[in-house]
Formats: C-alpha cells, sequence, structure tokens
C-alpha cells in the first residue's frame, strides 16, 4: 500500500514546516512570506513565476546573474545550422512584470539555516523559503585534458549560449573530409537525450554541407534512452555516423586540445571538430547552500523538493537527484509547478497535496523527424517512480508522417513552454 | 450547413472570451488555484498553451469544453483514438484522477461547461 508512507511523509514534512519555518502558517497571519529563487532556467524562471501566480501576497525574488537567457532545447538544430540563436534566447521582462522582484546578480553566499542570501554586490535577501535551480556545472576535473581552457578549443555546447555558436562556427568552418568527435559522459547529466540529438544533428550537417566527412560518437555507456529508435534513423540517414560504445572500446578518457585529439580506452582520434560533454555536477549554488551530497548532486524531498541536507531550501530543476525523475527542460517545468503549489501550502501551514507530473521528451534525429519518450511519475515509498504501464517510446515501426508530426509537436512544445515560463 | 460548421462560430466567439478572461486579471478564485491542483493537472500546459496565439499544432487548455478532458483521456487509455505521446500519458491516469483534473480547469473557468447554442 503506497498511500500510507506518503501521507506519513506529507505529514512530516508538515510537521517539519512547522518546526523550522518563522511564524506559522506566515500567510494565514496576513505576513507576506518571503521566497527567493537563485536560478532562472526553465525550474526557477517557472518556480518564481507560478509561486508569486498561486498567491499574490508572496514576496518572490528571482535570482539570476544573465539579462538573457539562453534556453538549451533546440541548441541542437542551432549548431546544425538549422536555427537562429535568437530563437533560444528569453529575457525576464515578463516575470518581472507579473510582480517577481527579478535582481541580475550572482548569488555569491547562502546561509541555509539563517535562510539568507549574499548577491555580488553584498546585498543581503532573506527569506522564509529559499529555492535553488543551479542548474548543472560542467566538471573539469573528470576529464584529463579537458578543462576550462580546452573547452574553447573543443567546445562542450551543454550550456546555451557562446558555446553553442562556437561549435556551429567551428563546424562550418572545417574542412570537408574531417572527422569530428563526439564525446558523451556516463549518467547522471543533463537531458542524456538531446546528446543523441546532437549527434543525429550534427551528422545531418556533416551530411548536407560537408559529405566526405564523418562523426565518431564515443560513449561512456552501453545503452540510452530511446536506442532504437536513434539507430534505426542513424542507420536509415547517417552512414557517416559511427557510435563506439563502452563494449566497442569507446569510452572517453582524455582529450589533448592542442594536438585536438580525443582519446578512447582503444584508440586515439584526431579531430578536426570535438565536441567533448563532460560528467556534470549540481551548480555550485547547491554547494554554497549546503544542498549537494558527496555524488554533486541535490538529494531531495519526493513531494515537496525540499533538500534532505538542508530543511527549508528546496532544490529544483537539473541540480536534483529525485528518483526517476528526468533532467530534463519539460521536466523541470512540470516539478516546478508542482513544488509551487506545495511551498504555498507550506507557508499556509498545510500539507502539500499529493504530487504527480508528465514529462514528455522530443529528440530530432533530423529537421523532419522525431520521437519522444514520455513518463508518468509520482512517489512511491519515498521515491519518485513511473507509473507502470505508461509512459514509454515512439512506436519503432512508425511511418514518416508520424515521425514528421513528433518534430512538429517537439517545436510546439518549445513554443509553449517557453511561453508559460518567459511569455 | 453541418452543426460542426453551426457551432464553430460561436465556439470561436466563446474561446476568446475565455482567453481575453485569462489574459487580463485573474479572478479571485483563481488566484491560489494553484494550490488546489489535483495530482498531474500543472503538466498539462507543458504542451497545450493555457492561451491561444502560441505556435504549436496542439489545441490550447482555452479550447476544450466540459467533458472533452475526460473523453480524450479516456479514448486516448484505451486506444480508440489514435496518438502520438498522449495514449502514454493518459495511461498513467484513474478515471477519478482524470475527472478531478477537468473539474479543477473548469473551476478556474479556463474550460467552459459547452459550447453556447447555435441559434
Amino acid at each position: 500500500m503506497t498511500a500510507s508512507p506518503t501521507r506519513r511523509q506529507v505529514l512530516a514534512a508538515a510537521a517539519g514546516a512547522a518546526a523550522s519555518a518563522l511564524p506559522c502558517p506566515l500567510l494565514a497571519e496576513g505576513a507576506a512570506p518571503r521566497v527567493v529563487v537563485i536560478g532562472g532556467g526553465f525550474a526557477g524562471a517557472t518556480m518564481a513565476r507560478f509561486l508569486k501566480r498561486a498567491d499574490r501576497r508572496l514576496d518572490v525574488t528571482l535570482v539570476e546573474p544573465n539579462p538573457v537567457y539562453a534556453a538549451c532545447p533546440f541548441s541542437n538544430e542551432v549548431i546544425a545550422g538549422l536555427r537562429d540563436m535568437d530563437a533560444q534566447l528569453f529575457s525576464y521582462g515578463r516575470i518581472a512584470a507579473e510582480g517577481v522582484a527579478v535582481v541580475h546578480q550572482a548569488a555569491t553566499a547562502v546561509d541555509g539555516r539563517a535562510r539568507s542570501v549574499t548577491l555580488g554586490d553584498g546585498a543581503k535577501l532573506a527569506c522564509d523559503r529559499l529555492v535553488v535551480a543551479p542548474g548543472v556545472d560542467l566538471r573539469f576535473d573528470a576529464l584529463p585534458g579537458y578543462d576550462e581552457a580546452a573547452a574553447k578549443r573543443m567546445p562542450h555546447a551543454w550550456k546555451a549560449g557562446e558555446q553553442t555558436l562556437l561549435l556551429r562556427r567551428q563546424l562550418e568552418a572545417m574542412d570537408d573530409g574531417g572527422t569530428v568527435v563526439v564525446a558523451l559522459p556516463a549518467l547522471p547529466y543533463r537531458c542524456p537525450p538531446s546528446s543523441y540529438e546532437r549527434a543525429s544533428l550534427i551528422a545531418h550537417f556533416l551530411k548536407t554541407r560537408k559529405p566526405r566527412s564523418k562523426l565518431i560518437v564515443l560513449d561512456a555507456k552501453d545503452t540510452f534512452s530511446m536506442q532504437r529508435l536513434f539507430q534505426d534513423a542513424w542507420k536509415e540517414f547517417y552512414p557517416n555516423l559511427e557510435w563506439a560504445p563502452v563494449s566497442s572500446g569507446g569510452n572517453p578518457t582524455g582529450v589533448d586540445a592542442a594536438a585536438m585529439t580525443v582519446s578512447s580506452d582503444f584508440d586515439t582520434y584526431k579531430a578536426a571538430v570535438a565536441n567533448i560533454i563532460p560528467p556534470q555536477r549540481a551548480g555550485r549554488i547547491a554547494d554554497l547552500a549546503g544542498v549537494a551530497d558527496r555524488t554533486g548532486w541535490c538529494p531531495v524531498d519526493p513531494v515537496t523538493f525540499e533538500s534532505r541536507l538542508m530543511p527549508g531550501i528546496h532544490v529544483l530543476g537539473d541540480a536534483a537527484i529525485a528518483g526517476a525523475v528526468p533532467k530534463s527542460a519539460f521536466a523541470a517545468n512540470a516539478v516546478a509547478k508542482v513544488c509551487a503549489s506545495a511551498v504555498v501550502r507550506l507557508l499556509r501551514g498545510e500539507p502539500p497535496a499529493a504530487p504527480k507530473f508528465v514529462n514528455t521528451c522530443y529528440s530530432l534525429a533530423a529537421p523532419d523527424y522525431g520521437f519522444s519518450i514520455a513518463g508518468v511519475y509520482q512517489p512511491v515509498n519515498g521515491q519518485w517512480l513511473e507509473v507502470e504501464g505508461a509512459g514509454g517510446v515512439s512506436p519503432a515501426d512508425a511511418p514518416p508522417w508520424f515521425r514528421s508530426l513528433e518534430a512538429k509537436l517537439a517545436h510546439g512544445w518549445f513554443n509553449t513552454v517557453t511561453a508559460e515560463v518567459f511569455g | 450547413m453541418s452543426d460542426r460548421a453551426k457551432a464553430a462560430a460561436p465556439r470561436v466567439a466563446a474561446f476568446l472570451a475565455v482567453a481575453l478572461i485569462r489574459a487580463g486579471a485573474m479572478p479571485a478564485q483563481a488566484a491560489d488555484a494553484l494550490s488546489e491542483a489535483p495530482p498531474g493537472a500543472a503538466s498539462c500546459s507543458g504542451c497545450h498553451p493555457a492561451h491561444p496565439g502560441v505556435d504549436t499544432p496542439l489545441t490550447p487548455l482555452a479550447g476544450f469544453y466540459g467533458s472533452d478532458i475526460v473523453m480524450a483521456m479516456q479514448v486516448f487509455r484505451d486506444g480508440r483514438r489514435p496518438a502520438t505521446v498522449m495514449d502514454r500519458i493518459a495511461r498513467g491516469f484513474s478515471d477519478e484522477e482524470i475527472e478531478a483534473i477537468q473539474a479543477w480547469y473548469m473551476a478556474q473557468r479556463v474550460i467552459i461547461d459547452a459550447p453556447p447554442r447555435a441559434k
């Protein structure tokens, strides 16, 4: 029976809130509880906006150093020359217009116990609940030879922005006949399916623009999400793409940025262009806030996404490790809405509602050829699990119109979610 | 003129009316709707925009009526209606959950009871 433990956790969470928060219930007493959200990506921006919409009396501050957000989903199309970078850029103006205080400063210190955030300009923000959504940091200590300087020659392009454009420029400038090497890390990392979308769309670029070139994908895994769908598409479209999994010696073991070589267990490859996606961890602010554990990721309560390490701090987006919850923009947005509801209820002294959310991730294997993986998630015995019998991937034998429709739905999803978060 | 065509014009008008309600000040009873959202309800707007005007092939939430959601979720779940992804999603929800989601959207007047009758 799953209801009893969940209910216990809900009550425990509410009791924890009562014990740790300031006068409770804050909202019922007519005070203006303060919530600070650090990080303005899909998770943090959704959280700030929906908190304010859920209760206009809340004093909500969004702390995000960048005035313009560069979205990762569809940045693979930018790399492959299929889309302008402008389509990835969003401002926080509409969120601010709804009454969220948007502060374009870096958070430089977090005192989790005092619930206080120090900003780059020295100002301090006190709050009743804190939300950190720092995304991921690339680990420049994990793959020998791959540090920040190497990333300027061998872009990761795993945070959208200048790195995205650098990889695009390198692909455009390379001579036809060269080898592109893409290196992929082991799990967990941000949006794993999009690394195979990355490979697919680079292969598409090479096929259409540099037809004598080839792509080698060195992978620290043997299996991956939507594998059959990707591999069927590669077989159909990209004879120029070679995937080397761990079992074939493909595990990336190091790079030499000066020599432009990438090594694997079995071989060293000379690259005309190298796209190195290194291992990752929760963004640095998670460390400052004391919510990251030794793995580098942030364990959270499955109902409220409150940190298991630091009460009163909720962790959202790719930084959190929450059972089966995927590290996707779709999930970041969906979970943030669930968490916004929980935070409003906790501030009222009410137990959070039973959470449940949907994730749908689209991938493009070619510009007009998409497929998806979906799941419905709910907590069971303290862990986020997929609802059995639901979810799964697009059919393997779908006709071309189905792939084309899913490619259109993928673009529709991006337009919809960015309108909801930033529009 | 078919019933469908007759229904189209008022449906568009109602659709715009709902859109205008949503675009303006939120009605008081909707102010804290999020905290009352039944399980899964807040996920719909990831793909189905709350407002019209977003470039997507999908129906905005404000384009559904009354029992549309329950009916659609049931036929997707049972495989009676072809789908790209909604069959996979609908299988994760019980009748009770689907009805609660529909009721929540109706309570906020995001979804209205039925299309206005054609005169």
